[in-house]
């Protein structure tokens, strides 16, 4: 295999499939949180920071 | 759904494995997009023209980068027809391969300067570096007269072609033997410069600051201004061949 | 007594090899970059071996309060640091800004615009977003995982190491010691002394994460994570060089031309991303739910914009590099990428606003939250302008005009500058142990001199652009241009004036900043009627929806 078809392959692979792969693991990652039966560990999470009263 | 549950929960509680999956979405990314530019060395054929920077040329280079030039110069014509009357034919990727670090630049405070070379003579360079408002009343250039009072102090000029020779840039052991003696010869029109040109073709051989007694930093810069965008014969028929395979510009 | 051996050790070994350097130093900068190196290892050995009490002495001048349930010695002294390279990132600016409306200002060869221009850009991007971000993320990591500090020693490392990595970038940039890679300029030592330091912060914050006493890891961890990681990769992969000479500054990066352009914009692109967004939104997650005493607005919303963020910002680099040598498919790739980044900020900036849902009230009381808003909003109008410029049809006119420094400006100083004030004015009275700030109405004029100051700033660098774009690509009917270059040029003189007052007036409201931190530090209350001093009026106090209910 020559450099210059390593080239084309790799750029077509850029804005082809790896963009594809990309996008999926993106929207798994997307959809992740709204997975059901998680508001209360998010809720949980999301107050943690209010549970010291003083935390100078 | 628990089982997944459960291994979210794992990912959001483990600082090693968030770690390793916030690096990895970032470096997929990268990687696809980068990797594929560096087989494309091969596929920039070589325009005919294209040579290393002669020593008095990359010393001025050096320059260039020293004072930060590309902060307010752009070196990179983009394929508009107001730019291409402006400033010349549009930048080719090949015309930078040599060029360690790239001064594409991303701003135009001043004008482009890709093919500024043989534009305008030596003197109009050195009264415009001196004294930028005496030549441009509009121009907001600062002065750097301050280069022609320098002596041109390259510690070993051999081992910055050396260093430049490990990135990739082909200069030939004679190159790099004669490095010191082509620096001096270059800035003299008397001097005996060997094989000089044969070994860089369209070099300007002469004194470019205005001062043949002395070799000074604006003599470089001067230099090096001289010779941008003159490499290459952009009309040429082996430059009409690689833009034709140079897609979508 | 053996670590403190070891340490003064560590430190003899750097003072030896920075006094060879200084003695075989191929060129002056590096003698004196060395000289720098060598005076800061032989102040490090003599605090080692007295290791004695110099952490007393420094808390008494700095009128810290006794040590607490967290490590805060670090923090404090970033918080100072942050003050004082803010306003001497400020001050390089609007000097700069005063050098292109009037040329005379240059002092060749060392105050050069050329010279300074990065040396404004690496103060207010490295030394001030920096220092900001390093001191709240120790803050925000000890209270989000209810721990001290791991490794407090090398903490302490990683501020001092970090001033010395600024003083050497900054002398550099004056004496002419340039790599020539816009916000990468540092020479190959001082990048290898960042790699260091940054690699130490990075052990620091996860070791720190690693021994927390809560179970989960709070989305603002996450972000200062992806930061630290991320800028270490960027930094290393962009500073690849070779050196001439090991005693001397002078080196050569790997990657040239066609490559190197794209390297380093991958980089510029995500220091913005990952420097001065992902690091800054860690703070916008802390900060702004703190100030307004309510949780962040949705806390899924936060993990998406997380993920997002980090996976798309990766791509957008080539849009710096529109209609240049970069290969088509490339450009269009970075293109569509940060078109998609709209939607991520966009969920962010939302996220951030709506924290404060029912207590809108604030902003109007409370100038701190005034800011941080403000700071939100900068952020939403700048990642929707960013994404529009990066569009090639727009981008061939904005490009390579003043509208590209007015956009980073709208991000810099509305984003980055505005949270950032917000996020000093929570900490100082809590880290030095004080009822409240100095002054409240001192942030109120604060507030007023940066927001009309990025107004100047960014209208006037807005229509400068867009004058260059349009004098630049006009053509006469006898079919030639109509404007040389020096035309457009005298054209925007009146708008770098313009420019030049609203950054001033943004370094006014620095100058009020460094006064109240001072006199909140000196434990001084400034005798002052409170903000919310509207008349109790009883008609006006009635639910507008229970009203509408009745009839």
């Amino acid at each position: 295999m020559s450099s210059h078809s390593t080239y084309d392959m790799l750029r077509h692979l850029a804005d082809s499939w790896g963009l594809l792969a990309m996008l999926v693991v993106f929207l798994v990652l997307v959809a992740w949180p709204f997975r059901p039966g998680n508001r209360h560990r998010n809720d949980e999470a999301a107050t943690m920071i209010f549970k010291d009263e003083n935390d100078g | 759904m628990t089982s997944m549950t459960e291994r979210h929960k794992k990912l959001e509680k483990n600082i090693t494995l968030l770690g390793v999956c916030a690096f990895l979405a970032v470096i997929v990314g990268g990687i696809v997009e980068i990797a594929p530019l560096f087989w494309i060395d091969n596929t920039i054929e070589k325009v005919e023209g294209m040579r290393p920077y002669t020593p008095l040329e990359q010393a001025g280079r050096d320059i260039y980068v020293r004072e930060g030039c590309y902060v307010c110069h752009s070196q990179m014509i983009r394929p508009f027809r107001d730019e291409v009357e402006r400033y010349g034919h549009y930048s080719l990727a090949a015309e930078s391969m040599y060029d360690h670090p790239f001064q594409w630049g991303s701003e135009r405070t001043g004008p482009d300067l890709a093919r500024v070379g043989n534009r305008y003579s030596d003197s109009w360079h050195v009264q415009h570096l001196t004294n930028p408002q005496s030549v441009v009343p509009e121009s907001i250039m600062p002065k750097f007269g301050f280069l022609a009072q320098n002596d041109l102090q390259v510690h070993d000029i051999a081992a910055n072609l050396t260093a430049l020779r490990h990135v990739g840039v082909p200069y030939s052991d004679k190159d790099i033997e004669l490095a010191a003696a082509d620096l001096k010869a270059q800035a003299d029109p008397d001097a005996d410069a060997g094989d000089f040109l044969k070994r860089y073709p369209e070099a300007q051989i002469r004194d470019f600051d205005g001062d043949p007694k002395r070799l000074t930093e604006m003599d470089a810069l001067v230099a090096y201004l001289q010779m941008l965008g003159t490499l290459v014969d952009v009309n040429g028929a082996a430059a009409q061949e690689e833009l034709a395979s140079e897609h979508g510009r | 007594m053996v670590t403190v051996l070891a340490r003064a050790g560590l430190w003899l070994v750097v003072l030896f090899l920075a006094v060879i350097g200084v003695a075989l130093a191929a060129d002056g900068g590096f003698a004196i970059h060395m000289t720098i190196v060598a005076l800061a290892a032989l102040l490090a050995v003599w605090f080692t071996v007295r290791s004695a009490d110099y952490t007393a002495i420094a808390r008494g001048i700095l009128k810290m309060p006794d040590q607490g349930k967290y490590d805060d010695d670090p923090i404090r002294w970033g918080i100072i640091a942050t003050v004082f390279w803010g306003v001497v990132g400020f001050g390089a600016g609007v000097f700069i800004a005063a050098q292109l409306a009037w040329p005379a200002l240059n002092l060749e060869p060392y105050l050069n615009f050329s010279r300074l221009r990065p040396l404004h850009t690496s103060a207010v991007i490295f030394a001030f977003g920096g220092n900001a971000l390093i001191a709240t993320s120790f803050y925000v990591v000890q209270r989000t995982c209810r721990a001290r500090l791991a490794l407090p020693g090398l903490a302490r490392f990683v501020f001092w190491g970090y001033q010395l990595f600024i003083v050497l970038a900054a002398t550099g940039y004056v004496l002419g010691i340039s790599q020539g890679k816009e916000y990468a300029e540092p020479e190959w030592y001082v990048d290898w002394w960042l790699t260091i330091v940054w690699v130490c912060y990075l052990a620091v914050f996860v070791m720190t994460i690693v021994k927390r006493s809560e179970p989960h890891i709070y989305v603002a961890n996450w972000f200062y994570l992806s930061f630290i990681i991320t800028v270490a990769m960027l930094h290393v992969v962009n500073n690849l060089d070779v050196p001439v000479s090991f005693v001397g500054s002078k080196s050569y990066p790997l990657f040239g031309g066609v490559q190197g352009a794209l390297v380093q914009w991958w980089y510029g692109h995500n220091a913005v991303g990952f420097f001065l967004t992902a690091g800054f939104l860690a703070m916008m997650y802390y900060f702004v739910p703190k100030q307004a005493e309510r949780p962040v607005y949705s806390y899924r919303l936060s993990i998406i914009h997380f993920w997002s963020l980090i996976f798309l910002y990766i791509w957008a680099g080539p849009h710096h590099l529109h209609y240049t040598a970069l290969p088509d498919w490339a450009q269009t790739l970075g293109m569509v990428f940060s078109i998609m980044l709209w939607m991520p900020s966009w969920g962010g900036m939302i996220n951030g606003l709506m924290t404060l849902n029912g207590a809108w009230d604030k902003i109007r009381t409370d100038p701190i939250i005034r800011m941080m808003v403000m700071a939100l909003a900068f952020y939403g109008m700048s990642t929707f302008e960013g994404p529009m410029m990066s569009v090639k049809t727009v981008n061939s006119l904005s490009h390579y005009t003043n509208w590209t420094i007015g956009h980073v400006h709208s991000g810099a100083l509305g984003w980055n500058g505005m949270i950032t004030f917000g996020a000093v004015y929570y900490l100082v009275p809590r880290l030095w142990g004080r009822e409240r700030l100095y002054s409240v109405r001192m942030v109120n004029w604060h507030f007023w001199c940066a927001t009309i100051g990025i107004v100047f700033y960014a209208a006037s660098m807005w229509v400068a652009g867009i004058t260059q774009g349009l004098m630049w690509r006009e053509y006469g009917a006898d079919g030639y241009l109509v404007n040389t270059f020096a035309d457009a040029v005298a054209a925007i003189h009146p708008m770098y004036i313009a420019r030049t007052f609203g950054g001033l007036l943004y370094l006014l409201g620095g100058a009020f900043m460094v006064v109240n931190v001072w006199q909140t530090i000196a434990g001084k209350l400034r005798a002052e009627a409170p903000l919310h001093n509207a008349a109790y009026d009883p008609e006006a106090d009635k639910p507008i929806v229970a009203a509408a209910a009745v009839h």
